[in-house]
């Protein structure tokens, strides 16, 4: 269809632009990329601008939606049944997110010097945790955490009766408890990528470090840590973001409770907006939700490209 | 001497976080193999391991409809997603043509953007539409986010396929349709394997779409079923939930259990969903 010459040219081009996609100027690529454009468009795209309309209006589902301005936003921002919601998610990015990967560098650390054989065998079941739903993960620490389950049973056994409870149906304790089944499906994943990664450091980075006179601790942080750069921007992305949206997990094992003490942004989002029928408010939630989940995916972006940049510089 | 003890305690250490990965998941099963009234506690293992839970929980919590929905469900997304994004990919990978660059980050959009945070209007589209607990409802949402990962994925693969053999295809005379089916695909399937494994595995085991759009309970799907079961049954009986959760887990470890290499390779690349 297109000839030779122009082939080329194109091909020049691309070479000359050194990132556009390969082969020719070709219209017909629009019509590969129409289907999966169009179902994104009406079922991911559409449903989000709705989604943002609908956080300024006041709506039960029934009848037209009454625009109300930036209300639902100021009630968030006032009402502490609404924000307290955030600051849980906070605690739960420690959970989730700061523990598994504190565990996975500690492990990468401790093993930065040693190469290891069979560590595939190990990774099958570190992964698991991954593959099992979310909805089985909540129905078995619940059993865990239940009044005869494995953690009072363990309590009891060492001589701590006095501790042992319903861990889910505690107020103190049902956020820290959710929180730790999140450490349990990241840690894994965390251990993974940093034993990965670290083996891919090379060893004379650690003997220069050790001829200058680096203990254990210096040599984590002026070699391992570095090395680490990627994975852990990689780790932290998927853990964060997991923290601060997840819906399945809280909803099985709490239902948001006891009282409100579990109740995440995405339980509430699904309380207003399908329980409550406050859909303005429920949408108003969202809304924040992506805004937050998307200034963390920049920020950690950057970061990326900063480390980047000085490790070139230097 | 040193080396060999940093290597058994590194072994040590791996064994012991393995063991924790695994050990929630042998308990619910250790559980579901208890008989109804043996006395259950955190560590006891069956005294005589008993089948009767699963089949309990597939007549009473009706397991057998909810895993051929989530069946259903799961390889109709798996399908249709994979052939859309093998399209699309192919050409945001190899082509330029007007708006590819938009197209390409309106697609990405869809990685950042929660799937919480498009529920709401969701549900009132396929209400209005007549269509709530539907498999209509259960499926064509989830392509529609499938398809941003898996542009995604296939489009990285197609750039990185060697620009000689796409034009020594067109050279030959093969069309643009040619190229990709006859040239491209064959050499894609282990990237094509690995995302339709991902896939499966984040729409088998959703939750928030299929709660949300089954109003009235009549279409649930496997994960579904099991808290509607759960909900009813875990305070007096703790088994046959149990049974009913490892029937719902199973399809997806069995999965990885053969295609580990697919799914290792996608955690690793850093494309998980988190949900």
């Amino acid at each position: 269809m297109i000839g030779p010459s122009s082939r080329i040219l194109a091909s020049t081009a691309d070479a000359a632009r050194g990132s556009a996609p390969p082969g020719e100027p070709r219209l017909v690529g629009l019509a590969y990329a129409a289907p999966s454009l169009l179902f994104f468009t009406v079922f991911g795209l559409y449903p989000f601008v709705n989604t943002v309309w609908l956080s300024f209006t006041r709506w039960n589902g029934v009848g037209a939606a009454v625009f109300i301005g930036p209300r639902n936003y100021a009630d968030i921002v006032s009402d502490p049944g609404l924000y307290l919601a955030f600051v849980r998610s906070l605690i739960l990015v420690g959970f989730y997110s700061l523990i598994p990967v504190g565990i996975g560098l500690l492990l990468a650390a401790l093993l930065s010097r040693i190469p290891i054989r069979g560590i595939r065998a190990f990774r099958v079941l570190l992964f698991l945790p991954q593959t099992v739903a979310m909805v089985v993960v909540a129905i078995a620490w619940s059993w865990i955490y239940s009044r005869n389950g494995a953690l009072n049973e363990l309590l009891r056994l060492v001589g701590l009766d006095g501790l042992t409870r319903a861990w889910l149906g505690d107020f103190t304790w049902a956020l820290p408890a959710v929180g730790l089944v999140g450490t349990w499906v990241n840690f894994g994943l965390c251990m993974v990528l940093f034993v990965a990664g670290v083996q891919k450091i090379p060893l004379d980075l650690y003997d220069a470090a050790r001829v200058d006179g680096a203990g254990p601790v210096s040599e984590f942080f002026a070699v391992t840590l570095p090395g680490l750069r990627n994975e852990i921007l990689v780790a932290l992305t998927i853990t964060v973001i997991f923290a601060l949206r997840n819906f399945d997990l809280v909803w099985v094992a709490t239902r948001g409770g006891p009282g409100d003490a579990t109740a995440v942004p995405a339980v509430l989002l699904y309380q207003l907006g399908f329980e409550a029928r406050r859909i303005g408010a429920g949408a108003a939630i969202a809304v924040i939700l992506t805004a937050v989940i998307l200034v963390v995916t920049i920020v950690i972006t950057r970061l990326g490209e900063r480390g980047q940049e000085s490790e070139a510089a230097g | 001497m040193t080396v060999r003890l940093e290597r058994g305690a590194t072994y040590l250490i791996l064994a012991a976080f393995s063991l924790l990965a695994v050990y929630p998941i042998v308990s619910i099963v250790l559980l579901a193999f208890h008989r109804r009234n043996e006395p259950v506690t955190g560590f006891s293992i069956p005294s005589q391991p008993t089948l009767d839970n699963f089949g309990r929980a597939w007549t009473e919590g009706r397991f057998g409809d909810g895993l051929l929905t989530s069946a259903i469900v799961a390889s109709t997304v798996v399908l249709a997603s994979v052939v859309l994004s093998v399209l699309s990919g192919y050409a945001l990978g190899t082509m330029r043509f007007p708006g590819a660059t938009l197209i390409f980050y309106v697609l990405v959009s869809g990685l950042i953007i929660p799937y919480e945070s498009l529920v709401i209007p969701l549900y009132h589209i396929f209400r209005a539409a007549r269509l709530t607990d539907s498999y209509p409802a259960l499926i064509l949402p989830q392509i529609g986010v499938s398809v941003c990962l898996g542009t995604f994925w296939m489009r990285a693969f197609f750039r990185s396929a060697p620009r000689s053999v796409i034009e020594a295809a067109r050279v030959d005379g093969a069309g643009h349709l040619r190229t990709l089916v006859g040239i491209l695909v064959p050499q894609a399937v282990p990237a094509i394997l690995t995302l339709a494994v991902l896939l499966f595995m984040y729409t088998w085991n959703d939750f928030l779409l299929a709660l949300v759009m089954n109003p009235r309970g009549t279409l649930l799907t496997a994960p579904l079923a099991l808290t509607f079961f759960a909900g009813s049954q875990r305070t007096t009986d703790q088994t046959v939930v149990a049974a009913a959760a490892v029937l719902v887990a199973l399809p997806v470890v069995l999965a990885y259990a053969v295609l580990q290499r697919q799914f290792i390779r996608g955690f690793l690349s850093g494309a998980v969903k988190g949900e």
